[in-house]
């Protein structure tokens, strides 16, 4: 077979494929956008597109109260999570301290556990702690992250000790090292471990279905599932909240785009 | 700089990885370790809620293991996460050997087309997805009906027993394959270039260069993969849950595992069976990777 053939088949095939992955995205913006009337009517866009069904949103649900939640509650898990794990990454990665081995052991062995296994005592400790129902309770359990301490441990150690000796000279405190040297360049893995972060805090669905209960602290997987029920006959109002809930993770995503892959795949290629 | 404030000075180094992982550390005692072994505790006792508790020793196991719903839900598991491994990765390495063609322009964009399912997230996955199974109006029907006019366009995917397992199929292949294939293509491009041109002076056909230069060189990232991919849909729920309208669907086509878990301790309110239940999932997950590692080497590399 020729050099040319064999490109063009690859090309058809990749063609072939972008179609099957982008038509879901492309029906779902078009069922978006049409009005009650057209919905049946045209199988994608429809001639006169129509903003009813995010009007609908904003007038008949409280859908920008359960977006502000997704934001807060991402918003938040996001930055507790990358302070507490780049510091403590930091530690591990340029310290030499009694019982660190240990405490690494440990971490690497309950990594290794599913989650959900906590799911019944985390809700006893969350009850004790009269954080049921409210955004807090979706927060503090997942402040810390073990993947993201290994992660930031990974790319720190690459940071030459002469860098941190230089800033020692200069009268730094350790924290300043951190803070002014340490975490500037660790930009790349920031950005992605923040993209990682914030879409498993936005499309977090199982602990906030059991800690939430008022329907007004609802974050956006849990507004849409239960919209599902309610508006199954006028699903345009429902794509039109799918597509608002996903933007966000997507608009995060091109800016970190780079970072992002590079972040993901480097564990595995190195590891 | 006196005395004083230099002695302050080494004790704030000395001090300062136990101040940095502090915070850290007490997070991690108090929601990551304490629920770990209270779990384990828990799963020797009957629980009402999260107070009221009666201990029965192993009898949790002993009736989960011949609890006939639990069957179904690993049998269910097993046969997504059989999927997952051997029809997704496959496709997923085809994706990345099809990208990895050195004459591929566009490549950017084809990787992020194929990704950014991805992006979605499970919850909004399966609600676009309730919509695009729907009989009459759904997407899927009205595009075969289309094209093959002999199947009727009213086929209800999500209502039929034998239809769940392969719609929850279909919708994870759409959401994770090019996400897998973002390993597999960076691991393609990590593979020493002049090994397959040594290959192909030695007279290697195509067919021969994979099985000698590819899969040796991304063999590690496969293993990993295949680890990642295991793990994942053995903990399979909100994709399942959401599609089939919170419900194990009829005949419990679509109970798994974890909706198992979430169902025993947080509808029914007992958080002992679902410890125990969580446990079980973490030993079969531990065993079953242990074995992958076993059959397929992650640590020694062959030639």
């Amino acid at each position: 077979m020729g050099k040319k053939a064999l490109l063009i088949i690859v090309y058809l095939l990749l063609a072939l494929v972008t179609c099957v992955m982008l038509t879901p995205m492309l029906w779902l913006v078009a069922a978006s956008l049409k009005s009650k009337e057209d919905l049946f009517h045209y199988l994608f866009f429809s001639p006169r597109p129509s903003l009813a069904n995010f009007r609908l949103l904003f007038s008949d649900i409280p859908f920008f109260r359960f977006l502000m939640n997704s934001f807060f509650v991402s918003g938040m898990g996001v930055l507790t999570q990358l302070f507490f794990s780049s510091l403590g990454g930091f530690a591990l990665a340029k310290y030499e301290f009694r019982g660190k081995k240990a405490i690494m052991t440990l971490m690497l062995a309950t990594m290794l556990i599913p989650g959900q296994v906590m799911l019944g005592p985390v809700y006893q400790l969350i009850y004790h702690l009269r954080l049921m129902d409210s955004l807090w309770g979706l927060i503090i359990p997942g402040m810390v992250s073990v993947f993201g301490m290994f992660l930031f441990r990974q790319s720190m150690l690459k940071i030459p000790d002469d860098l941190l000796e230089a800033g020692r000279i200069d009268g730094c405190s350790e924290f300043r090292i951190y803070w002014n040297i340490v975490l500037p360049v660790s930009k790349p893995m920031i950005g992605a471990f923040c993209l990682i972060t914030f879409m498993g805090a936005w499309n977090s669905f199982l602990w906030p279905q059991i800690i939430l209960h008022t329907r007004d602290l609802a974050t956006l997987p849990i507004a849409l599932n239960q919209m599902v029920g309610v508006y199954s006959r006028e699903y345009g109002t429902v794509m039109a909240g799918t597509v608002l809930s996903v933007l966000p993770v997507m608009i995060l995503f091109f800016i970190l785009q780079k970072e992002f892959i590079a972040g993901l795949t480097e564990g595995a290629i190195k590891g | 700089m006196n005395i004083r404030s230099a002695k302050f000075f080494l004790l704030q180094r000395k001090a300062a990885p136990y101040v940095f992982l502090s915070p850290f550390i007490i997070l991690f005692l108090v929601f990551g370790l304490y629920p770990l072994v209270k779990s384990l505790i828990l799963s020797f006792y009957i629980t009402s809620g999260p107070k009221a508790r009666i201990f029965v020793g192993l009898d949790n196991f002993r009736f989960l293991m011949g609890d006939r719903d639990f069957h179904t839900a690993v049998k269910n598991t097993t046969v997504f996460t059989f999927f997952s491994v051997f029809l997704q990765l496959p496709l997923s390495l085809g994706l990345a050997m099809l990208l990895n063609h050195s004459l591929i322009k566009g490549r950017n964009f084809f990787r992020f087309s194929f990704f950014s399912p991805h992006l979605f997230g499970q919850v909004f996955v399966a609600v676009l997805f309730g919509i695009i199974f729907a009989p009459q109006f759904g997407l899927l029907n009205r595009i075969l009906h289309f094209f093959i006019p002999q199947i009727p366009s009213d086929t209800k995917w999500l209502a039929n027993p034998k239809l769940i397992m392969p719609s929850i199929v279909l919708t994870s292949l759409w959401m994770y394959v090019g996400f897998n294939m973002i390993y597999f293509l960076a691991a393609l491009q990590a593979v020493d270039r002049d090994l397959y041109d040594a290959a192909h002076v030695d007279g290697a056909n195509a067919f021969h260069r994979f099985l000698h230069v590819t899969l040796p060189g991304i063999k590690p990232v496969a293993v990993y993969v295949m680890i990642l991919s295991t793990i994942g849909s053995f903990q399979l729920f909100e994709l399942p849950y959401v599609l089939l309208g919170q419900s194990p669907g009829p005949d419990n086509a679509g109970l798994t595992i974890v909706m198992y878990l979430y169902l025993k301790g947080f509808e029914a309110g007992d958080l002992g069976y679902a410890s125990t239940i969580g446990w079980t999932l973490a030993l079969g997950v531990l065993v079953i990777s242990l074995l992958q590692v076993r059959i397929f080497g992650m640590w020694k590399r062959e030639a």
